[in-house]
């Protein structure tokens, strides 16, 4: 194996690494502010890429990806006014059963509509555009998918921690009842943190997908798995934890396939979960207490 | 609140209007119109990694089914009752499929698209003692020992053994095998190419073999490996959800080895999806519309299917597996006038003796329950066409 062979996988892995931080984000953030797991964030996912599909066929790119990230954002809070909200005072068991029906839902839904014939993913200019330095070849999104990660990362952590919505999702995720009481609006910061997370994984499935060029009604549940996984290896609930292992997996699926071992790279994914379960339940950077869900 | 209990019982209403609607729908056909009935089963995906290419079969079946709605059994009419349930792409979910049939109590079973749900659900149709008639399941495993599971299309060790001819008479020397993990129908192909091409009659070298998971969409860990191997002819038997990833993830990383897959690839899909990047891909097939050899049989079934097909809002192109879907379904009709009875045993019997012209060649079982069948067609994706290139006849 020679340098320039190393170096192409590397990229791979980084590029791969990079879209699961973003959507393990989504999951973290969720989770952090809600306690939920919002197991329908890979769909969510999914559907942002059918909405792609259809918008670019309409409108010019850049406004097909203002539309897809805006028609993203109204399913996720459609879907938390409708599917969650109801069940805010239930156990947190039934808000997670109610996230799994949504997520086969929107998997059925999308079948149903758009058939499980595969779809072509638009082109946006210049994000395919391949360059190659001697023997390595990559398009332009590969290397983009890892910055715009970190952007989009740091964006957040600034409106976390620095802005007035920020204070109010830190609070409610304390303790909402509490908050709610000290004048926090608790349904508008939910909304809230509902829409920035269909905000990554609208961002995500655009990058994602330009990779992939295809999608089809089960396009999110894999890619949904793995990055649950990544949140919680990194701390679920930690942003920066979600991103660490959103590469961890990318980069180390990715070595797998390369050494030939394909047979364990989504094994690989799963046992990563369970030794992190075994023996640092809380994931590298996830809070001391631990709710049972 | 009052709005909320309006609107949540309004969704009641209306789904459960849905679900009566499903149940007069299926009631009716049955016997309630006084006739007598034969059932026939259409046992295909409909959702999952294979529910493109299984709608495409089942709509052959379906079209057949049309022009065939009534069978004569012992002088008297029988309509024949299409029960069409979705395996699904999942072995288990096969299995569970495989045993509604029985409890509906049909005739034959039709399909199914994927070897390895065939595979599954074959000691259940065995056991209950219903003949299956397999569409495009090419796996031997399929048939092996198994009574009652018959095919109207050739096998993958045929298959992979065109393709390797296909491979080196073209010039190609070094191939890379690439198949999906735990596939029995791409794995399978993949090591009957393998086989064939570095048997001593081809003296091919195989150069890579990499393997990646179902619902895989990044390939590019492969392809980089295969790209290092030197390789000028890659082998990828797979779905056609992998298929347009892997041809396009190729054509990035600067690879420009001849790509080259199954049956499976023969579907509109991977033009749409890969686009340019599909120039040039070749695969083989059970039948092309424009063969000039075609029987009686395929020159009502090409424009009638074409009918068929614009009266649902699908491409005119028409795809080998709806051809084999209604071949199944003739033989499925043919074993039945011939055993005139609606019993599974005396059916399967029949099945093993009927020979006709059917619409993608000649059709007659042999004793593992396989059509016989010796000519492949090679076609290659040309100016966003797929282009009949040869047909090649092997023993």
């Amino acid at each position: 194996m020679n340098l320039s062979i190393i170096l192409q996988h590397s990229l791979t892995g980084i590029s791969l690494g990079g879209s699961y931080a973003l959507i393990a984000i989504g999951y973290t953030l969720v989770y952090g502010i809600l306690r939920l797991i919002n197991f329908a964030h890979g769909d969510i996912f999914m559907m942002a890429g059918y909405f792609m599909i259809f918008s670019y066929s309409i409108f010019p790119w850049y406004i097909a990806i203002l539309v897809t990230i805006v028609a993203t954002i109204i399913l996720g809070v459609v879907i938390e006014k409708s599917a969650y909200k109801p069940l805010r005072q239930s156990p947190k068991m039934s808000v997670m059963i109610s996230a799994i029906g949504v997520s086969y839902l929107l998997q059925n839904l999308a079948t149903y509509l758009f058939s499980a014939l595969p779809r072509e993913y638009p082109e946006i200019p210049g994000l395919k555009k391949i360059f190659h330095i001697g023997n390595i070849y990559a398009s332009l999104v590969t290397f983009l998918t890892p910055v715009v990660t970190i952007v989009l990362v740091i964006f957040l952590l600034f409106l976390i921690n620095k802005t007035k919505i920020g204070m109010s999702m830190r609070a409610v995720s304390k303790d909402y009842e509490a908050a709610s009481l000290m004048g926090i609006k608790l349904n508008k910061t939910i909304s809230f943190t509902f829409a920035i997370g269909s905000f990554l994984a609208a961002i995500g499935s655009i990058l994602y997908f330009t990779d992939r060029m295809t999608v089809f009604p089960f396009s999110g549940s894999m890619p949904g798995l793995k990055c649950f996984v990544a949140a919680v290896f990194g701390g679920i609930g930690s942003i920066p934890g979600a991103v660490l292992g959103g590469f961890f997996l990318g980069i180390g699926e990715t070595i797998l396939i390369a050494c030939g071992q394909s047979t364990f790279s989504d094994a690989f994914t799963f046992i990563v979960l369970i030794i992190m379960l075994l023996f640092k339940p809380t994931g590298l950077f996830g809070e001391k207490s631990i709710d049972k869900v | 609140m009052k709005f909320k209990k309006l609107l949540s019982l309004g969704l009641v209403l209306t789904l459960s209007i849905c679900a009566l609607s499903a149940c007069s729908q299926s009631a009716s056909s049955g016997s309630a119109s006084g006739k007598k009935v034969i059932k026939i089963g259409i046992f295909e995906p409909a959702t999952g990694e294979n529910g493109g290419g299984g709608k495409q079969e089942a709509d052959g079946v379906l079209y057949a089914n049309e022009q065939m709605p009534t069978i004569e059994i012992n002088g008297e009419t029988y309509d024949i009752e299409i029960v069409n349930l979705d395996n699904k792409s999942d072995k288990t979910e096969a299995v569970n499929v495989a045993n509604k049939f029985i409890s509906e109590k049909v005739s034959c079973v039709i399909g199914s698209y994927g070897s390895g749900v065939s595979i599954a659900a074959g000691p259940i149709f065995e056991e209950a003692k219903i003949p299956a008639i397999g569409g495009s399941c090419t796996n031997p495993q399929v048939t092996e020992g198994n009574e009652y599971y018959f095919r109207v299309c050739f096998l993958d060790p045929f298959q992979g053994t065109v393709m390797a001819n296909f491979a080196k008479q073209n010039g190609y020397k070094k191939a890379a095998v690439l198949t999906q993990l735990g596939d029995d129908y791409s794995e399978g192909l993949g090591s009957y190419f393998k086989t064939a091409f570095k048997s001593a009659s081809l003296g091919g070298e195989i150069v890579a073999e990499e393997k990646f998971q179902t619902n895989a969409t990044d390939f590019k860990a492969q392809l980089t490996n295969i790209k290092n191997s030197n390789a000028d002819f890659i082998f990828a038997p797979s779905s056609i959800t992998t298929a347009p990833l892997i041809i396009k993830q190729a054509r990035e990383l600067g690879i420009n080895a001849k790509i080259g897959a199954g049956d499976t690839w023969e579907n509109g899909t991977i033009i749409d999806n890969a686009g340019k990047s599909a120039e040039g891909v070749v695969f083989s097939t059970f039948y092309d519309e424009n063969d000039v050899n075609a029987t009686a049989e395929a020159k009502s079934f090409v424009p009638g299917f074409k009918e068929y097909l614009k009266k649902t809002n699908q491409p005119d192109i028409i795809p080998a597996v709806s051809a084999l879907g209604y071949d199944a379904y003739l033989a499925a009709y043919k074993a039945i006038e011939k055993a005139q009875s609606t019993n599974g045993e005396k059916i399967k019997d029949a099945l093993k003796t009927i020979s006709f012209d059917g619409v993608t060649g000649h059709i007659s079982f042999d004793e593992t329950g396989d059509a016989v069948k010796n000519t492949a067609y090679i076609k290659e994706i040309n100016n966003g066409q797929f282009k009949f290139l040869t047909t090649t006849t092997i023993g």
